[in-house]
């Protein structure tokens, strides 16, 4: 997950499309976000690289529409709806996010344990 | 009568038989008719002797000052003297007067009468020190009305010492009383109840109003200066002299000089037009007509705010520029002159220098400083209170305590307490205590009164000090525990 800059970045992404819930006047997702250009990437307690200043899951409320939809804690988010999270303040994740007119968002994360199974599959099953 | 030449304004002349019918300046002289009372200027003879507005208060100052010295500030302690000295003698008549008329009939008294000796001696010594220190001052102020602890507390001491000398009389003189002892220990009691009366009188006069109980705030109704103070539970009368006490040395002195806004700016609302009714049944509604005029005024295009605040920048600068060049002036001025040690003077016989007393040195440096002084007095609008003989004695006296500069300086360049002002008169001030309510009441919340002098007046509030209610909470020191802050984390 740790990015070389200057060059293209690549990951395991799983995709994941979350329904908003209609709360009262307000559409919610149900999880909380860290991270960002313009945060302390040496806080973030999810990243492998401390380097790092994504847009990470931070918490899932339990039974919102994000865990239904299949996001964990610690996901670092790369695509909201096609707008790019990996260089992004967080405010500016946030609005990607919480856009009014939007009552699904699609999700690309990534995480460690894809990595994993990926490498694992690769291992057990070699491609040609 | 208004100049007849304000800009803009219709202006009138009056006619004399030979002149032409207009003047170069009149306008429309059509008009005429209409206001020719209202705008023409009169010349009147003047008198030869007219005394300005500051002359008259100048005047009545030094009527009030010059007034002899009342003899009323010395009747209250004078007859507390009296009384006090009446009833520290009344314990040795006690114990004289039996030994002078019937000496041989009496009781001889042993060691208890000497133990009764020594302790009166001892408590009538304490008494007198301690009515030295405390009463025997002289008074700061004389009230309007009675200072009502001290009148009661006079009162009781005569009626105790008189009550003491009517039993001493029927009891003792007249049956020729033979048991010493029992005399002795009579004028000890006297002497013990006179120590507990002026237990009492400490605790009334010095110690009740020591605890804060109120707070005052003291405006002056001039400029607006204002200072807060804390007193305890005092009467209305003696609050006032303590606010007055304060105020000599807290609030800056009373400059007439420095108005809020120079007239120039303020009357250039009010010319321009009058209103005209032109209903003949209405009667004279004059109210009517200057809510008219003000609303008209109010209404116009008013600039005068600008006018002032360029003004007020104008006059701060010309004062920054005048300080500048007086500070420069009086640094300079004291590099002139320096104090000649003893041995410097023996050391350099060869070059006889003039040596000058500080007087003398202080005309000598005055000189090129004394227009720059003279120019910023004027600006500031200190010059009513710096003569050139005080600021000659000033210099004198710093140079005398080796200051620098800027400590000469002190004392013009900003204005100082009243103190600093007064001279040492023993006339005293005269002030006036205006109050709603009767000046013997005590202090209460929402009391207003008023301290009134010639040309300016303190006003006074009263609020009481809030009630605290002050709680406990204990903090272990090991609980000082501290985590790092998780970055900012928004839920979506």
């Amino acid at each position: 997950m740790s990015f070389v800059p200057g060059q293209p970045v690549t990951a395991v992404v799983q995709r994941i499309e979350i329904q908003k819930l209609r709360q009262g006047e307000n559409l919610i997702l149900g999880f909380s976000i860290g991270g960002g250009i313009d945060q302390d990437p040496g806080q973030n307690p999810f990243s492998e690289d401390k380097s790092d200043k994504g847009i990470y899951v931070t918490r899932i409320t339990p039974g919102g529409p994000a865990e239904v939809a299949g996001l964990r804690i610690g996901d670092k988010i790369m695509q909201v709806n096609g707008w790019d999270m990996t260089m992004v303040t967080h405010d500016q994740a946030r609005k990607k996010l919480t856009k009014k007119r939007e009552d699904v968002v699609r999700l690309l994360i990534t995480r460690k344990s894809l990595e994993e199974a990926v490498k694992h599959s690769k291992g057990s099953h070699p491609r040609q | 009568s208004r100049d007849s030449s304000s800009r803009g304004d219709k202006s009138v002349t009056i006619q004399t038989p030979g002149e032409p019918l207009l003047d170069a300046e009149s306008t429309r002289g059509d008009d005429r008719d209409d206001n020719w009372g209202e705008t023409t200027t009169v010349v009147t003879g003047t008198s030869e002797h007219s005394i300005s507005n500051e002359d008259l208060t100048r005047v009545t100052k030094d009527l009030e000052e010059s007034t002899p010295l009342e003899c009323k500030r010395f009747i209250g302690p004078a007859l507390g003297g009296c009384l006090s000295f009446f009833a520290l003698i009344t314990p040795l008549a006690f114990l004289i007067l039996p030994q002078v008329l019937w000496r041989d009939a009496l009781k001889p008294c042993g060691t208890p009468c000497e133990g009764l000796y020594v302790s009166l001696a001892f408590k009538l010594l304490v008494l007198l020190i301690s009515s030295w220190a405390l009463f025997l001052r002289p008074p700061r102020a004389t009230l309007p009305r009675f200072f009502v602890f001290r009148c009661l507390l006079m009162v009781l001491v005569f009626l105790f010492v008189a009550s003491y000398w009517l039993f001493y009389g029927v009891r003792v003189l007249e049956p020729k009383e033979e048991d010493y002892r029992g005399i002795v220990e009579y004028a000890a009691s006297l002497v013990d109840a006179l120590l507990f009366i002026q237990y009492l009188a400490l605790v009334l006069l010095e110690v009740r109003h020591l605890q804060p109980a109120f707070c005052l705030k003291v405006v002056r109704s001039t400029d607006g200066a204002s200072k807060f103070y804390n007193v305890g539970h005092l009467s209305i009368q003696r609050a006032a002299v303590w606010v007055l006490d304060r105020y000599y040395n807290d609030f800056s002195v009373y400059n007439p000089a420095v108005v809020n806004l120079p007239k120039s700016i303020l009357s250039k609302k009010m010319t321009g037009f009058k209103v005209y009714s032109l209903d003949e049944n209405t009667t004279n509604n004059s109210t009517g007509q200057s809510r008219a005029m003000i609303a008209a005024a109010a209404r116009r295009r008013d600039n005068s705010h600008n006018e002032y605040y360029y003004e007020e920048a104008e006059m701060e600068r010309r004062i920054r520029k005048r300080k500048a060049r007086l500070v420069v002036a009086v640094e300079e001025a004291f590099t002139h002159i320096k104090r000649l040690h003893e041995d410097e003077a023996a050391a350099s016989p060869k070059h006889p220098r003039e040596v000058m007393d500080p007087r003398e040195a202080a005309q000598a440096i005055f000189a090129p400083m004394a227009r720059a002084m003279q120019k910023y007095l004027r600006t500031t609008r200190q010059q009513a209170f710096h003569s050139m003989e005080s600021i000659l004695t000033h210099l004198q006296f710093c140079i005398t305590h080796n200051m620098t500069p800027k400590a000469f300086l002190e004392r013009y360049l900003t204005p100082g307490p009243t103190m600093q002002y007064q001279q040492q008169s023993g006339r005293g001030r005269q002030w006036t205590l205006v109050s709603e309510e009767p000046v013997t009441s005590g202090l209460r919340q929402g009391l207003v009164f008023s301290l009134r002098r010639l040309d300016f007046s303190l006003v006074v509030t009263v609020t009481p000090l809030p009630f605290l209610r002050l709680g406990e909470e204990f903090i272990d020191p090991k609980s000082h525990k501290f985590v790092m802050r998780l970055q900012s984390e928004t839920s979506v």
